[in-house]
């Protein structure tokens, strides 16, 4: 769980290889309430750093999911877009949103680990 | 302007409450079970809402006071019987609607419920065509409180003894705490349930009693997913001043008397849509699939000419899908119509609904 690495758009990402799977925070599941829709990137598709990857919707509100680095989107999540709550449940784990091939490892080093994260969370209360 | 505070809300903060600003007041969104299951919370049991900030209106007059104001709410007002209560809005001279209300006649006058954020523009409203006729009190010192759900009936008769005996859309006055409160059968959920009527420092212990017998507390989001599904409009989105109570689809709630002898505000402006066919109408709006559509959305039909705009929009805890309402041309508004909605750039499948998308009856 430690080798996580977090974005201040409040993404966490893990690394396996050439490949990062990538989804939203514990936090930022909190914050926006019950997830009722999930919408992914298409599998193919190339990605921007900081670029809108998809979108996450809670009874309230409609929030963008950016990825945290450069790449080719290899595999999405179908289970959590057909049960969006599980994003509520296990954010961090079973409900990762989609996995990129990597295609500048060096964009790595410019995120946080958990405990810098968790000190911006302290930090920037929203 | 400073923002404001019910005289519930240290209490809501002791519940967990997450706050969010709202028609000028601090108001809880939801606790800490979150929106769903506060939902279905109140669909299933009973859920205690915070409706103090809405505006609290007593106009007491004699006689002439119906027959006044006749002139600028348009129903019946001879008619309506002691504590009976009745859904209506405040027009203006183009026929929009200034803000849609409660009126409840009462011994002395009309009690009449005003959305918080039009509560002091209606109070202008009033005060101008009244004049100084009749008193005018918009009360400072109420808290108003709805239990909504199957069980709300049982909660309040354990603290309210008799209470269960109201109808709905009727009140009565009883008392809590040695003092007198004012109890209507009534709400904006789509359940049975009462709006409770009481002072400020009463508040407090009246909402701890209700928690303890069974209800829980319910935020102001879970109140938008629950009014609609149960098809009723939010001011300021669904209708305001731009939109007409006829083409709103509330035609139901002008008395039949004035709609055809008319006389009041705005009224010559929607007498064609009264007797005729509408340009437009307020209608369920049920997207295919998981898609949600929320105000602001763009809808075409089918061979893709824009034919109106959602005006409200979520998930729905109870149907288990997205609902929404909006407006749609005349022409593509029969229930069933299929047509298109534009969200994020794409186009989605949806259909033309009834409302509500939920229904339970009511005790009349």
């Amino acid at each position: 769980m430690n080798d996580k690495k977090f974005s201040k758009q409040h993404e966490w990402i893990s690394i396996e290889g050439e490949v990062a799977t990538i989804g939203i925070t514990k936090h930022a599941a909190e914050m926006l309430g019950d997830i009722v829709f999930v919408e992914l990137p298409e599998k193919g598709k190339n990605v921007e750093k900081e670029g809108q990857a998809g979108v996450v919707e809670s009874t309230k509100a409609a929030s963008d999911i950016y990825t945290p680095i450069t790449g080719e989107i290899v595999e999405t999540n179908q289970s959590i877009v057909d049960d969006p709550a599980e994003i509520n449940k296990n954010p961090e784990g079973t409900a990762w949103l989609f996995k990129i091939k990597i295609k500048n490892k060096s964009e790595l080093d410019e995120l946080m680990n958990r405990a810098d994260y968790e000190k911006f969370v302290k930090e920037n209360p929203s | 302007m400073e923002i404001q505070k019910t005289a519930l809300y240290n209490y809501h903060k002791s519940l967990g409450a997450k706050f969010v600003s709202f028609a000028g007041y601090e108001m809880p969104v939801q606790y800490s079970s979150g929106v769903i299951e506060e939902h279905k919370m109140t669909r299933n049991n009973a859920g205690l809402f915070d409706v103090s900030h809405m505006g609290q209106l007593l106009i007491e007059g004699s006689i002439d006071l119906a027959e006044e104001l006749e002139k600028i709410i348009p129903i019946d007002l001879e008619k309506i019987k002691l504590n009976q209560s009745k859904y209506s809005f405040l027009t203006n001279e183009n026929g929009g609607i200034c803000d849609d209300l409660i009126v409840t006649k009462v011994e002395n006058g009309f009690n009449i419920i005003l959305n918080a954020a039009c509560k002091n523009s209606d109070f202008k409203i009033f005060k101008n065509s009244l004049g100084n006729k009749f008193k005018l009190t918009l009360h400072k010192n109420l808290s108003l409180i709805a239990l909504q759900g199957p069980n709300s009936s049982e909660i309040l008769e354990k603290i309210i003894p008799k209470v269960s005996s109201l109808k709905f859309m009727n009140g009565n006055k009883f008392s809590f705490s040695e003092k007198s409160v004012y109890v209507t059968r009534s709400g904006y959920t789509g359940e049975d349930g009462f709006e409770i009527s009481l002072p400020d420092n009463l508040a407090e212990n009246f909402a701890k009693r209700l928690i303890e017998q069974g209800a829980k507390p319910i935020g102001l989001g879970a109140r938008d997913t629950l009014r609609l599904e149960a098809g009723l409009c939010l001011y300021g989105h669904d209708i305001s001043e731009t939109t007409n109570p006829i083409e709103a689809n509330l035609k139901w709630a002008i008395s039949k008397r004035r709609r055809e002898e008319g006389g009041f505000v705005g009224y010559s402006k929607i007498k064609s849509d009264i007797n005729g066919r509408l340009n437009r109408l307020r209608m369920g709006i049920k997207p295919e699939g998981k898609i949600i559509a929320r105000e602001g959305v763009k809808i075409f039909s089918k061979d893709n000419q824009e034919i109106g705009l959602i005006t409200s929009g979520s998930f729905g805890p109870s149907v288990n899908g997205p609902v929404a309402m909006g407006y749609v041309k005349y022409d593509f508004s029969k229930p069933g119509t299929k047509i298109l909605l534009e969200v994020r750039g794409k186009k989605c499948d949806a259909e033309v609904s009834e409302l509500p998308f939920y229904k339970k009856s009511y005790v009349r």
